[in-house]
């Protein structure tokens, strides 16, 4: 069980919480890019094995929608690896 | 020549005179079952993972299409992946029309694995039992019974009445409950076996007919070749040169294929399960509780072996969460809470990875020469039919009808096989 901190609420336990999937690529404008590049947005999400960025909903909670990054390894949620949120 | 490898055949040949011959003799000479050859720089074929889908893929590439210079290559021991992470149900009560006729051809070899593999699979053909529990869910597998009869899949509505004199620890889900028990669905099809066996059964007899199975050999990363084609793979004992590859590998299919900048659309998540102490026979189908979010079935040797809901974040543990573990005991005691007695004794996850639309993916990727085995989601159920038919992919270069519709060109066109059948489906 993780203790995900909520901006709001601080340091709250995971049962609160629902996952809202990995953070994907920023959307792109579809008639500026390729067909193939459009599919890619659609379908793949970054596997690292590693830190992952994703979002979380405080559902049980204050309602806040924001992301963590979590080691898909240990579920250790860890610091932005460019040092950002 | 001929006369010789007939003999070793019959000598390893498993039966009732062998067994009787090796207790004369204390059981101290049978042959090893597979060999432990050299590894070599160059194969014709490379399969990365000696786990179920991998090592059938190597036995039907050898007997089907005669391809036997192959090596299996497996970074850890074999048989040790998701084959021995999984809880050994096999059905084939699916959604789509694309998946049915799979998962039927699928099921059916396994009740012949026995026979084709000489090794004792413990077969166990004891039908699934769905507790439905809620309207949508009863509309939705009504619907899966009409296009499962069109494919000769079996599904079949019962009475809560019949329900619970089939499973009689079934106590729960009365009326009062905040879920009660609607009906039952009846999947004759659907048994369980031995995940070792299976293992064990296409490594020995892949083996017999020449293929290598080398342990303890890791693969790196994939070598792309001048022309951008695979050209072989990186070991941590050395490079092995292969013009095809095939990737079985689970979980970690886009950790390997971006070693070559290869990218899928699969995300790896965590499935666990757990086994209980072993108690008298009590329950002996399968039963799964879709809206509850758990299923189980008893182990020959009495033990339940009991599988939840996916933990929905990415994850490459292969160990249970706490709050799926109690998700799903608590499910579990809604509806069996005479199980509230049973001590738990071992749990464990798997890390599968799943595809946009979660069906499989069995396709030769841009990188021509390289083959990917992934996506699977109740892959066990799928071990003979993946592997006949991505050894037909590899061995001729056009998909087996079977599998055409799980190729990797559909999110190109974005022409899904939205599959729920699966178990995270729901």
């Amino acid at each position: 069980m993780m203790n995900i901190t909520c901006p709001f609420c601080g340091k709250r336990n995971e049962s609160e919480f629902i996952h809202g999937g990995p953070v994907g690529a920023v959307r792109p404008d579809p008639n500026a890019v390729s067909d193939e590049e459009w599919v890619e947005y659609l379908t793949v999400t970054p596997n690292p094995l590693g830190p992952v960025q994703e979002k979380w909903w405080h559902a049980r909670g204050c309602g806040e929608w924001f992301s963590i990054w979590r080691d898909t390894r240990t579920h250790d949620i860890v610091e932005a690896p460019d040092g950002t949120t | 020549m001929c006369i010789v490898i007939n003999i070793i055949t019959i000598m390893q040949n498993y039966s009732v005179f062998s067994l009787a011959r090796n207790a004369l003799t204390g059981h101290r000479n049978w042959p090893q079952v597979w060999r432990s050859p050299p590894l070599k720089d160059r194969y014709d074929v490379v399969v990365i993972g000696a786990g179920g889908h991998g090592l059938a893929t190597a036995y039907y590439l050898a007997k089907e299409f005669g391809i036997t210079n192959v090596a299996v290559l497996e970074r850890g021991w074999l048989g040790g992946g998701n084959i021995a992470r999984n809880t050994v149900t096999i059905r084939s009560n699916y959604m789509r029309d694309e998946s049915i006729p799979f998962y039927v051809k699928s099921v059916a070899m396994y009740e012949g694995l026995t026979d084709e593999l000489n090794f004792n699979m413990m077969h166990s053909k004891r039908t699934m039992v769905d507790v439905v529990q809620t309207w949508p869910k009863l509309r939705e597998l009504r619907r899966r019974q009409l296009v499962m009869d069109i494919y000769g899949s079996t599904y079949e509505q019962i009475t809560t009445e019949e329900l619970r004199r089939r499973i009689p620890a079934l106590t729960g889900g009365g009326p009062d409950a905040r879920l009660p028990v609607i009906c039952g669905m009846v999947h004759t099809d659907a048994g369980v076996n031995r995940h070792d066996a299976v293992a064990w059964g296409y490594a020995r007899a892949a083996d017999a007919r020449g293929v290598e199975i080398h342990q303890q050999t890791a693969v790196q990363s994939l070598l792309r070749g001048a022309d951008g084609s695979i050209e072989g793979v990186e070991t941590n004992r050395g490079t092995v040169r292969a013009k095809k590859v095939v990737v079985a590998v689970s979980g970690h299919t886009t950790t390997l294929t971006e070693t070559a900048g290869l990218k899928l659309p699969l995300r790896t998540m965590n499935l666990t399960a757990f086994v209980s102490e072993p108690v008298k026979p009590l329950v002996d189908v399968i039963v799964n509780c879709p809206d509850s979010g758990f299923y189980f079935s008893q182990s020959d040797k009495g033990e339940m072996v009991i599988g939840g809901a996916p933990d929905m974040g990415q994850s490459f543990r292969r160990d249970i969460k706490q709050h799926v573990f109690e998700d799903t005991v608590t499910a579990m005691l809604s509806l069996f809470p005479s199980f509230k007695k049973l001590k738990l004794m071992r749990q464990w996850g798997g890390h599968l990875d799943i595809a946009h639309d979660a069906s499989p993916i069995m396709d030769q990727t841009e990188m021509p020469g390289l083959f990917v085995t992934a996506g699977w989601w109740g892959g066990y159920k799928a071990i003979p039919a993946g592997g006949l038919t991505l050894a037909h992919l590899v061995a001729k270069g056009e998909p087996h009808p079977l599998m055409a519709p799980f190729t990797l060109g559909r999110f190109r066109h974005l022409d899904f096989v939205m599959e729920a059948g699966t178990t995270t489906a729901r």
